[in-house]
């Protein structure tokens, strides 16, 4: 095998059909830099739905004196009150049960809208309704059991779970996810059709440098190696780029998203590295098979 | 060293057949010429030596190996064992004449040592001594023709299969190449040459086979190019 003669040809490949490896370069770039972001954003939206679910509460709102709920007759009694209290702590699945009277439920939502006097003003202290904050031991699983077992339930006004609020959001995150990811299958088609053509017109360009090697009985192997390895080569440069652009779209996307949540939802370099890692493989096979599969078409013994 | 028995081809889509119960053998070390109008199969009987294309009927052995048994990834090995000259020489243009030669050792793994050693020899060879840096357009027809031979003689093939060399030369500078192809039959290596060149097939008094519509109509031992020229 001589290396630099391969070396040779390909750089000769690669050199006559410039615009054509740009473009396939380019192509490839962003269909791979889209796959990352893609998957990025799975194991963001990942990372942070194991968080958010792990501290899911269930609140359950107990009547006021001016509930417009029709189960509710008057404000809860201390005795339904109490009744409640022992019904969901003796729930197997839940974890910590906590009263929120109304002074400190006023106290909370005054913290909460702070920068908002005007709102704070209109509402007093007797609208805002006592409540049992349910933790749960497995939100995910338990948040319809424990739910439905108060609903309805005397003195009850209304059981709100955040998982609902929650799945509402995530079906939100999947969903833009999904774009992505299916726009980037859509940029690998036609990456892979590119790489077809650039090998093709390759293969087109040194026609005769093929025809005299087969004549010559120069290896199949021998012939088709230059071609491969300059789809290869493009897709590694492809690769390069892309892997650039998703640590770019780590460091100024998601790590400006990290500003809005109190806790850290942000990932690690390990998920990046894994992330561009799988990416290569993906750049690497998709190039490297569709010129393989091209010249078996187009460099016939 | 080349052995056709019956063989028959007909191309996909034509009724005629390119050849027909061609049944010959070529010895080693012959030279053979092989003449015939256009269309009468000769270049159909050049590309079933080389397996570009397969018999439809009958079988070819090529130095010893049976054609029809070789499996696709040893073809190049076949190949290694023949040399091929064309009416159009077939160079890289962006290469001289060394490399044109040296290519051919290249591309089938050649040691580059082994390379430095037997490409001068074998331009030196065809007669084109001192010409190693030309480019193939500032040489003449006849010497891109020796750059070819040097080319398809460079790894020391046992058969050297030539199609029209001389066509597009000129008489005079056609019998140098006629001596150089005769010079490469004298190492032993036998040479099968398609021609049209009726003056060059009379001087050598070769043997010749002539074929027409696919048939072999003549093989004579020491023949001339025909009766009726």
């Amino acid at each position: 095998m001589r290396s630099n003669f391969v070396f040779q040809e390909i750089w000769v490949g690669l050199r006559r059909n410039l615009t054509m490896t740009i473009a396939l370069i380019v192509v490839v770039a962003i269909s791979l830099s889209l796959l990352g972001t893609g998957l990025l954003f799975v194991k963001q939206v990942d990372r942070s739905r194991t968080l958010w679910q792990s501290q899911a509460e269930v609140s359950v709102y107990l009547c006021t004196a001016d509930s417009p709920n029709s189960s509710c007759h008057g404000a809860a009694t201390p005795a339904q009150q109490s009744q409640l209290q022992q019904t969901l702590s003796s729930m197997p699945q839940v974890q910590q049960v906590t009263y929120l009277s109304q002074p400190e439920a006023y106290a909370l939502f005054k913290q909460d809208f702070a920068n908002d006097p005007s709102y704070v003003s209109t509402v007093t202290e007797s609208d805002m309704p006592p409540s049992f904050e349910v933790k749960l031991r497995n939100p995910s699983a338990d948040y319809n059991i424990v739910a439905s077992a108060v609903t309805g339930a005397p003195g009850v006004d209304s059981v709100i779970d955040e998982m609902t609020i929650l799945s509402k959001f995530y079906r939100l995150l999947d969903a833009a996810r999904n774009a992505v990811v299916i726009v980037a299958l859509i940029l690998i088609v036609a990456a892979v059709l590119l790489v077809a053509n650039t090998i093709r017109l390759s293969a087109f360009n040194r026609r005769r440098e093929t025809g005299i090697m087969r004549l010559v009985g120069a290896s199949n192997f021998y012939i088709q190696l230059p071609f491969l390895l300059e789809g290869v080569i493009a897709g590694l440069l492809g690769w390069a780029l892309a892997a650039g652009l998703l640590v770019g779209v780590k460091s100024l996307l998601l790590n400006n998203l990290q500003q809005y949540f109190s806790y850290n939802v942000g990932l690690s370099v390990t998920d990046l590295v894994e992330v561009i890692v799988l990416a290569m493989l993906v750049g690497v096979l998709l190039c490297g098979v569709t010129s393989f599969l091209t010249l078996r078409r187009y460099l016939r013994v | 060293m080349i052995n056709f028995d019956n063989v028959t081809k007909v191309y996909p889509n034509q009724e005629r057949a390119a050849l027909e119960n061609v049944d010959l053998t070529v010895n080693k070390g012959e030279f053979v010429f092989l003449v015939g109008p256009s269309g009468s199969g000769k270049s159909t009987f050049l590309r079933l030596i080389l397996k570009e294309e397969r018999p439809s009927d009958g079988r070819i052995h090529v130095a010893g190996k049976d054609l029809a048994r070789l499996t696709n990834w040893k073809v190049p090995h076949l190949r290694r064992r023949i040399g091929c000259v064309f009416q159009d020489f077939r160079l890289l243009p962006n290469k001289n004449v060394y490399q044109n030669v040296a290519f051919a050792l290249e591309v089938i793994g050649k040691p580059r040592r082994f390379i430095r050693r037997v490409v001068p020899e074998v331009i030196d060879l065809v007669g084109l001594e001192g010409k190693h840096e030309r480019m193939p357009d500032e040489l003449s027809g006849g010497e891109q023709q020796r750059v070819a031979m040097a080319r398809a003689f460079v790894n020391r093939p046992m058969i050297l299969l030539a199609d029209e060399p001389t066509g597009n030369i000129d008489p005079a500078t056609s019998i140098g190449i006629m001596k150089v192809l005769d010079r490469i039959n004298r190492t032993g290596t036998t040479v099968v040459m398609a021609t049209h060149d009726a003056a060059i097939v009379d001087s050598m008094r070769k043997r010749v086979i002539e074929l027409e519509y696919g048939k072999v109509v003549r093989d004579q031992v020491r023949g001339v190019y025909g009766q009726a020229y």
